[in-house]
Formats: structure tokens, sequence, C-alpha cells
């Protein structure tokens, strides 16, 4: 028999017996939905990490000035200024994996439009920050370094800032709000960024060139910066690179002798973001390990089937023997079986895994992502299983003795 | 090959082990079988008679002694090679008619030829055949369960014959029917063996025996008698007699 007919004469043996066929498939179709439900429940939890790291700005390093130590009390990092305005020009001119370099010093204070009030970050910066951070306005225009050379009393809002002052559909450029009772002009909006991954909101903040915050809120400039610098790499893969370029650079700078401590420090969020990615990597596998369990159970209840299905026809198989039927005629004929029944299970088992995964989504609002790989993974592994569990029996079809399978009652 | 006989047994032994007791189910049986013979096999259940049957019908191999189908010997051959011998010279026919259930007449009458490679049409037009020679041609699309017993068997001939076996072989063929029913079964055995087919019945009933043209009474694992005689004609007797 060619493999055409093979395939006939098990789906003829399927559609004998419906009910028994649709039962066993329910074990793979099970396992294969879980399979995919759960990957793409962990995918979507992945992708949403990596949106938020990517939100805070991809290849970001932040340079903290070093701690203070007064009477054996050490403060934590940035408590003692240490970082120079000449510092921060060195990172931005000196070194090759260093694409831009940013000052942000921050207080929260006051905001006050023509009839309302809002109190929020305010955040002395320049241009640079914007580009570190891919962040574009949304109306309007983002300061210019200009600006940051006139120290021009204008203000960028962040759209929580706009809803709250102005409300959501508001166009506010070109209106004033006082900060400490001094009046700036709103020349752009930025662009709705949402959250941290610590659930912090982005769009909840006003910048202002970093010479008129000197200048208007903090009151003089200073040698030292009163805040933190935030640096871009050139790359998200030069990140590692830069970090090491700043690090030298400022012991440099700082005469910091060999084995002395460093007077600053520097977070390296793609290395977070890393470690983040690596814990919902781990959601992932265990659901999906919890999930392949299924489909193993599913494939035990394929074998248990076409066990007693060997045994219930017993007859049948002597008699496909004596009129010519070759021993590997019927274990080709079982396996067969097996294997469409896992397959087309597992075919089920897609569209009951995507039900599910949409499902999930509209109705948790979770992000779910389904991965076309994970699918065809499926589905070989489903005929997969049907091969391996649907062996025993079919040898044990074919071996049968044609005599005692015809006596057999 | 015209004079050579269809089946020659040579010596033919089979043991079986029990546990520790061996069993001589046959016991050096010698025959031959013209071809267009129509055989009786008899004897009480343990005289081998249906390891004979079995031997014969290549579905288990002799312990010793040679068994010579058409000319060939077949009493070596592989599990698979003998699958190929049933599938081309031979045909059974059964006590239980071991029919597929939930499967139409044709499809079971197919099956032979399905194992014999050949194609969907020829397969269909065949079966379609060989159900009209056993006079089932309007009973095609009947599953076993909506046939009588009776017809059941006959689709079960048809089966047999489909390939256009050199030998049928019919295990207690009437077992399962009625005295009426199994004569009309045995009138198409006689029918087909009239039409030049050679024919092998194991039965242990005389009167089904009684229609054969050759009797061999089995004994022991031995020939115990060997008997030509006149065919009785299969008439089913005529209802009102009752």
């Amino acid at each position: 028999m060619n493999p055409l007919q093979t395939l006939r004469v098990a789906l003829r043996a399927l559609v004998r017996n419906k009910l028994r066929s649709f039962l066993t498939t329910l074990g793979i179709v099970i396992g294969v939905g879980a399979v995919i439900a759960m990957v793409a429940i962990g995918e979507g939890a992945r992708t949403q990490v990596e949106a938020q790291f990517a939100a805070m700005g991809t290849s970001l390093l932040i340079l903290l000035p070093g701690s203070s130590s007064a009477g054996g009390a050490r403060g934590g990092f940035g408590s003692q200024p240490t970082l120079t305005w000449d510092d921060l020009k060195a990172i931005r001119t000196e070194l090759p994996a260093v694409r831009a370099a940013a000052p942000t010093l921050g207080t929260v204070s006051v905001l006050m439009s023509e009839d309302q009030n809002w109190t929020t970050r305010i955040t002395g910066t320049t241009p640079d920050y914007f580009d570190i951070r891919s962040w574009p306005a949304s109306r309007g225009a983002l300061f210019t370094t200009s600006d940051v050379e006139a120290g021009n009393k204008v203000v960028v809002l962040g759209q929580t800032v706009v809803d709250q002052l102005y409300g959501p559909s508001a166009d506010p450029v070109g209106q004033t709000v006082r900060i400490r009772n001094i009046p700036f002009v709103v020349v752009g909006v930025a662009a709705k960024k949402g959250q941290s991954p610590m659930g912090q909101d982005y769009d909840d903040a006003a910048f202002l060139p970093v010479s008129t915050y000197l200048a208007k809120i903090q009151g003089g400039l200073q040698k030292f910066i009163g805040g933190q610098v935030m640096i871009g790499a050139t790359s998200p893969a030069d990140t590692q690179r830069a970090e090491a370029e700043v690090t030298t650079l400022l012991r440099d700078r700082h005469h910091i002798p060999p084995g002395g401590d460093d007077d600053f420090s520097i977070r390296n969020l793609a290395e977070l973001a890393a470690a983040q990615e690596e814990g919902t990597k781990t959601l992932t596998t265990l659901l999906a390990s919890i999930a392949a369990v299924s489909l193993l159970v599913g494939g035990i209840g394929i074998m248990n089937i076409m066990l007693v299905s060997v045994t219930e026809r017993t007859r049948e198989i002597g008699l496909r023997l004596a009129v010519g039927a070759r021993p590997r005629d019927i274990l080709a004929q079982f396996l067969a079986e097996a294997v469409v029944l896992s397959v087309i299970g597992g075919f089920i088992g897609i569209a009951v895994g995507l039900g599910l995964a949409t499902w999930l989504a509209s109705r948790f609002g979770w992000a779910v992502v389904v991965r076309p790989d994970v699918i065809a993974l499926s589905v070989g592994f489903s005929a997969f299983v049907g091969i391996a569990f649907g062996l025993y029996p079919a040898r044990k079809a074919s071996q049968l003795d044609p005599i005692e399978a015809l006596r057999y009652e | 090959m015209a004079g050579a006989p269809l089946i020659r047994l040579e010596g033919l032994e089979k043991l079986y082990k029990l546990g520790d007791v061996e069993v001589h189910a046959l016991h050096g049986v010698s025959l031959e079988l013209e071809r267009g013979s129509f055989v009786a096999v008899m004897g009480a259940s343990g005289s081998g008679k249906s390891t004979l049957m079995n031997v014969m019908g290549c579905l288990d191999r002799p312990t010793k002694g040679r068994y010579l189908l058409d000319g060939d010997d077949v009493s070596r051959l592989t599990p698979t090679a003998l699958s190929r011998v049933r599938n081309r010279l031979l045909g059974f026919v059964f006590q239980s008619f071991n029919l597929l259930t939930r499967t139409s007449a044709v499809e079971n009458v197919e099956l032979p030829l399905l194992y014999a490679g050949v194609g969907s049409r020829e397969r269909k037009q065949r079966a379609i055949a060989a159900l009209g020679r056993v006079g089932l041609g309007d009973r095609l699309a009947n599953h076993p369960n909506q046939l009588s017993g009776g017809q059941q068997q006959r689709v079960a001939i048809a089966r047999a014959i489909v390939n256009g076996p050199r030998l049928l072989l019919a295990d207690e063929p009437t077992g399962n029917l009625d005295s009426r029913t199994s004569l009309e079964v045995m009138a198409l055995l006689q029918e087909l063996w009239r039409g030049g087919l050679t024919v092998v019945l194991v039965t242990h009933e005389a009167d089904i025996a009684a229609h054969a043209a050759r009797v061999i009474v089995m004994k022991d694992g031995r020939v115990q008698s060997d008997t030509p005689q006149q065919p009785a004609p299969a008439r089913p007797p005529e209802k009102a007699a009752s």
C-alpha cells in the first residue's frame, strides 16, 4: 500500500469511531492550545517590559555625583556634588562612545496657568536630553540650544501637566505659566511617553533650559552640577564601552589614584533592562513547560486509546493480515491513525490557543504576542507525540499472529 | 505445470509447546489436491483439522515437512512473503464472517485488492462484479448490520474470490447459519467450484461435508480416511415442508 492509501484507510477507521477519535484528540488540543496561549502571554509580558525600557531611552547611562561622608554617616550617591560643568563638557566632547550628554537638575514646584495650578517635577536640562531619551514634541517645539545659551524663559510641558492645567485637548503653545511667580512661555508639549518600569509617570513633568533653571529656580551658577547627567551611548551595544570611557575620564579628571573609590556612580539601564527581560523569559519558560506537560499527557492519552483500539480491533487486524496485509501495512495504518489524531489535535489546538490568547488580551488587557515559530513547533511536536506514542501500539498490532487474532473474542 | 497438483503436502508435522507438554497437532500429513477439487476436511476438535487449514492457508508454518502450493514451496517463507501468497493465491471464508463493521459491502470486498495495490476505480469495479456473482448486486452500499447472516457470509465469499484466488478456504462457513441459509451458502460454494475454483471446506457436520466431492477425516494429527464421493446437491428444501 502506498502512503496515501494508508492515510485513507487510517482516516476511514477514525471516522468509524468519531466520538472516540474526538476524545483522544482532546488531550492534544488542550496541550497545544495551552502551549500557544501560555507562550503568547509570556511573550506579551516580555514585549511590554521591552517597550517600557525603550520609553526610558535605549543605550542610556545615568551619572550620579559621589556620596558625602560627615561624622561617619555616609550619604547616598548624589549627596555630594562632585561633578563639574567642565566634566560634562569633557564627557560630551572627548569620548568616542558617547553620542550626547545632558545635565538634569530637578526640583518639585507649582506651575500656575491662568486659572489652574499643578505641582510637578521641574527639570533644567539641554536639548540633548530629549535626543538621548528619543522624546519628540507632540505640539509646538522643544527648546533649542540658543534658548539655553540665551537663558530664555521658555518651558516644555509633559502631557499630564497639560491635561491638569488646560485639559486634554487644549493646545497650550504660546500660553504663559508661572513658576515661582516668574512667567514662562510654553513652547511645546513633549509627546506622551507613559510609565517607567517602576510605575512613575514620565509625562508628569516640565522642562526648562538648564541656564534658565540655574538663574531663576536654583539661584546662580555654581561650579558643581547639582543633579545628574544623562549620557547616551552611540548605540545600545556601545553602552558598556561608554560606561568604561566615562569612568576612566572622570577618575583621571578627579585625580583618583588606582585602587581609590570612585567619587561618582554610573547606572547602566541596559543592564537593568536585561535583568528584567531575563525575568520575563523565565516566566515564559515556566508557562511553556507547564503547557508542555499537558501535551505529554495528551500523548499518553493517545497511546492509551490506541492500545485499547488495537485490542478491540484484534479480529480486524487478523482479517487484514489474512487477506494479504503485510505486518508493515498494519504498522503503518495504526501509526497513521495516531499521527492523524495528534496532528488534527494540533491544528484544533492552534485555533483554541489563538482564541484563548485573544480573549485574555481583550478581557484582562494583557499584551499577547503570537509567535509563528511556536505554532510550527507545536504542530511538529504534536506529530512527534503521535509517532512516539503511536509506535508501541502500532508495533503491537503488526506483530499479532493472524491465527490468534482471528480467533480473538 | 499443468499436471502438477495445486497443493502437495509432504510429511507435515506441527508441534506446539504448551508449557512443558508438546502437542503434535499434525503428525505426518501427506496429501495432494488437484486443481478444481472440492474437499471437505472433517474431524473432532483437537484432530488437527484447524491446524491443517491454517497451514494450507499460509497463516501458519509447519514445523517439519514441505508444502508446495501451485508448485512453489511456501513452508519456509517469512510472514511478509506469506502475506503476499495469501493476497494473490488464497481466499478465506470464516465461521464468523469477519466483515469490517460500519463499512459498506463494496468496501469490505475491496479489502484484498487494497493490499494488492489495485487502483481505486478497478477495485470498485471488481468488488461490484464479485458481489454480483454471489447475488448481492443490489446490496452494494449496505453495512454488515443491515444484512442477514446469509448475506453477510455471501459478502465474505465475494471478498474471498475478488482477487481471483487459486484456492478458497472455508472454515466452518455454515457454523453461524441456520440450516436453510447453510444450504444457500453451500450451493454458492458448489457453483464456484463448478466454475473451476478449488475449494477446501473445514467442518464437523457430516451433512455439510456431503456437498463436497472428497472427504478427508483427521484424527490425532493424522489423516484417518480420504474418500471421494458424489457431492450431494445443495438445494434448499421447500418451505411448505414444515
